[in-house]
């Protein structure tokens, strides 16, 4: 993991220091709120429906035990004693009082975290393959370049006011956890002819009114000019970018305006003209950055342990626990954890500040210290050792924190939605609890298979319901909540956008819509077809028929 | 409007000159960039200094053949929020190479002023109540940068790594020196 030297330590004591002065002139009446209000939002900081909301990056969403120790802390000291892990792979903290704020980012700035451009029209915390460094099928670790990204964009001199806010996605793998496409900029490491790594590069990608898949600009980038080429690209957004109408500041729109192929051609003009070398970091700098991200001291071990099979073939909660939760590591002998956040019944991404220290502790012992937040707003133990499954998931069973659940229909995206948010239109959280009750039986879940349900409680689609198998959105009409169901969407590799399949429900009956959709796949499918590929068969017509025909 | 440069309150020796008034053959004066490129020859033949005010909407290559005819150029913010101008400002300063001064004008606010330093502007008109304390506080709160290649006073980790060699060895030929006899 990426260490801070004096450089970075002095870097974010400052900021803390600059944001108290302002947090003084605020609490003292010199700056009004309306003058704050810029300067907060630079720093993670929204007034929200009841209070302030923090949120705290979690750099590509990578923490080590002493981190998330000192978030439980500070869940419990400034908070309610717990927080929420976002789909950027963020926490939030939903009730800090201002002035107590300065001292929480002290705090954070003891473990080298912050909350820096985590709100603001800026470029926002660079999100990653929660698997980065772990996973089997990665062509090379994307976090030193996701770290260099962090460095490069923490208060950038030119792009801290742009036209919106933006948002970097980096993966080192084929299969896409990261959504890139649904990014600002997506970036993926692959290899170009020759066999050399470098970058794909994606760009008008995003959810919000209008959803948009982004188009590939690049090929293959040189990995050694990823920063000169992301301030061409920058510099064109915010020269060009729209200003006069918040809902097409997006780079998408910008993109979509002037076509990709325009868009591309005033990339690589300005790309010509930027003096590389005096903007690129150093070799030595990027040898620097990449070594913190060598691997861990891995033990030398057999595939397959016997401690591990005799579990798994003797305890079928355990077998089904791994068969869902499990996922291959690229050293022998390991395997990558994914620890749910979503409970039956629960709210998506919370966790407690002892479930926090509980998943600090098993990390230290189990997991070379190290923590993964999935913007699927779970967490992941990205190196167990196979023969240490078993006691894994009993301290985790301890801890209501084994939920067998990854990626089937209760392991829900929720944004927060009424409940907390100030520009909700609906609730998401309840709607989520319903249905994950409602789907909730094991047996079931596991029959209906692999299902991404997603809730947004607004148009600007932070549950990226866009991108849910099944879709969903909150809206409201003459003081009554709705909710508009999209099928088909996707964000891995095969990146779709989700259809709308008639008339919105109420929040009785959007349950019941649900569970009619799932129980009509399965119904309709063949050979063991996942839901997504059952529709992108079908189309959505039998689901169409069944869910108006029965209400 | 009060003018701040190096950290002071400046004399602003420059005065806007309105569409519809006479050029005038001496005197500081900035002029509209679509005036300055239809009356470029009488322009060439004063001896006053004559300096533009172009929009944030306006690419800067549009005055590349002139930037020798010109002393300053000022780049507006009609909010503190639309960051267009820090664009132009990079484009002018590096791969233009302009040099002379850099004008912010329109909102110009205390917490932007480290970055428009970073970005190359030198010169700020801010609003009459703006105190030039809290402005070179803001403009010196952060003493480090990230950023490879922009101006501004902060230390890149490069310019910091290879200053504190340097430091070291002053701080030994001090010690030496001290050390002497008096
Ligand atoms: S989608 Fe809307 S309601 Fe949900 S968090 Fe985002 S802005 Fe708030």
């Amino acid at each position: 993991m990426y260490r801070y030297d004096e450089f970075d330590t002095t870097f974010v004591r400052q900021r803390v220091d600059q944001f108290r002065d302002q947090v003084n002139r605020r609490v003292s009446g010199e700056l009004t709120e309306e003058q704050f209000r810029p300067l907060r939002l630079m720093n993670g900081l929204y007034l929200q429906l009841h209070a302030y909301m923090l949120r705290v990056a979690v750099p590509y969403g990578t923490l080590n035990a002493a981190q998330m120790r000192k978030l439980a802390f500070i869940a419990d000291k400034y908070d309610k004693g717990y927080g929420h892990f976002t789909t950027r792979q963020n926490i939030q903290y939903n009730w800090p009082k201002l002035p107590d704020v300065p001292d929480i980012l002290d705090h954070l700035a003891d473990v080298e975290m912050h909350a820096i451009q985590t709100s603001g029209n800026c470029i926002r915390n660079v999100t990653a393959d929660q698997w980065s460094g772990a996973a089997a099928d990665e062509v090379e670790d994307p976090r030193p370049y996701a770290e260099l990204m962090r460095q490069w964009s923490s208060l950038h001199p030119e792009f801290s006011f742009l036209p919106r806010k933006f948002k970097i996605a980096v993966t080192g793998a084929q299969a896409d956890r990261a959504a890139i496409a649904y990014h600002d900029i997506g970036l993926r490491l692959k290899k170009n002819g020759s066999d050399e790594i470098g970058f794909e590069v994606l760009v008008g990608g995003g959810m919000g009114r209008t959803p948009m898949i982004a188009a590939r600009i690049r090929d293959w980038l040189p990995k050694q000019e990823l920063l000169a080429y992301l301030e061409a690209i920058m510099r064109v957004y915010n020269l060009h970018g729209r200003r006069d109408n918040k809902y097409k500041a997006r780079i998408k729109i910008l993109v979509h305006e002037l076509g990709a192929e325009e868009f591309t051609s005033q990339v690589e003009e300005e790309y010509t003209r930027i003096d590389a070398p005096r903007v690129m970091p150093p070799a030595q700098e990027l040898e620097r950055i990449a070594a913190y991200f060598a691997p861990p001291a891995f033990d030398d071990l057999q595939d397959d342990s016997p401690k591990f099979m005799q579990h798994e073939e003797e305890d079928a909660a355990f077998a089904q626990w791994v068969e869902r939760n499990v996922a291959a590591h690229k050293q022998r002998g390991y395997a990558i954890v994914n620890v749910s956040l979503k409970p039956v019944g629960g709210v998506p991404g919370d966790a407690s500040s002892d479930q926090m220290r509980a998943v600090a502790d098993l990390a230290e012992q189990l997991s070379l210290d190290e923590i993964r937040v999935t913007h699927e707003q779970n967490l992941v133990l990205p190196h167990v050792r196979k023969q240490d499954l078993y006691r894994l998931w009993q301290e985790l069973k301890k801890h209501e924190l084994a939920d067998a659940n990854i990626g089937l229909a209760t392991d829900i995206i929720a944004c927060p939605g009424l409940d907390y948010c100030a520009l909700a239109t609906a609730r998401s959280i309840p709607i989520s609890q319903d249905i994950s009750n409602r789907l909730g039986d094991i047996a079931r879940q596991r029959e209906i298979g692999d299902l991404k349900i997603k809730i947004s409680g607004c148009i600007n689609a932070c549950g990226h319901h866009h991108a849910g198998h099944i879709g969903i959105l909150g809206l409201e009409k003459r003081g009554q909540e709705y909710y508009q169901i999209t099928l088909g969407g996707s964000g891995d590799e095969r990146a779709s956008v989700g259809e709308i399949i008639g008339p919105g429900f109420s929040s009785e009956t959007v349950t019941d819509a649900v569970e009619t959709i799932v129980d009509t796949y399965v119904g309709l499918r063949q050979n063991g077809e996942t839901f997504i590929e059952a529709y992108r068969r079908v189309g959505p017509d039998p689901f169409k028929e069944a869910v108006y025909a029965a209400h | 409007m009060p003018l701040i440069k190096n950290g002071q309150i400046a004399d602003d020796t420059w005065q806007v000159l309105e569409d519809d008034a006479p050029l005038p053959e001496q005197g500081d004066v900035i002029v509209a960039l679509e005036r300055f490129l239809a009356e470029i020859d009488q322009i060439r033949t004063r001896s006053g200094r004559t300096g533009i005010a172009i929009e944030n909407t306006v690419d800067p290559q549009e005055v590349t053949a002139h930037l020798d005819d010109l002393d300053l150029i000022a780049l507006d913010f009609p909010a503190f929020t639309d960051g267009r101008a820090y664009s132009q400002a990079r484009q002018l300063r590096t791969k233009q190479g302009y040099t002379g001064e850099l004008r912010a004008t329109g909102n110009v606010l205390a917490d932007q002023a480290g970055f428009l330093l970073q970005v190359g502007f030198d010169a700020f008109e801010v609003a009459a109540d703006q105190s030039l304390d809290v402005w070179n506080k803001a403009a010196n709160s952060m003493a480090l940068a990230y950023q490879r290649g922009y101006g501004g006073t902060q230390k890149t980790r490069d310019k910091l790594q290879a200053a504190r060699p340097l430091a070291n060895t002053s701080n030994c030929a001090l010690a030496v020196e001290q050390s002497l006899p008096i």
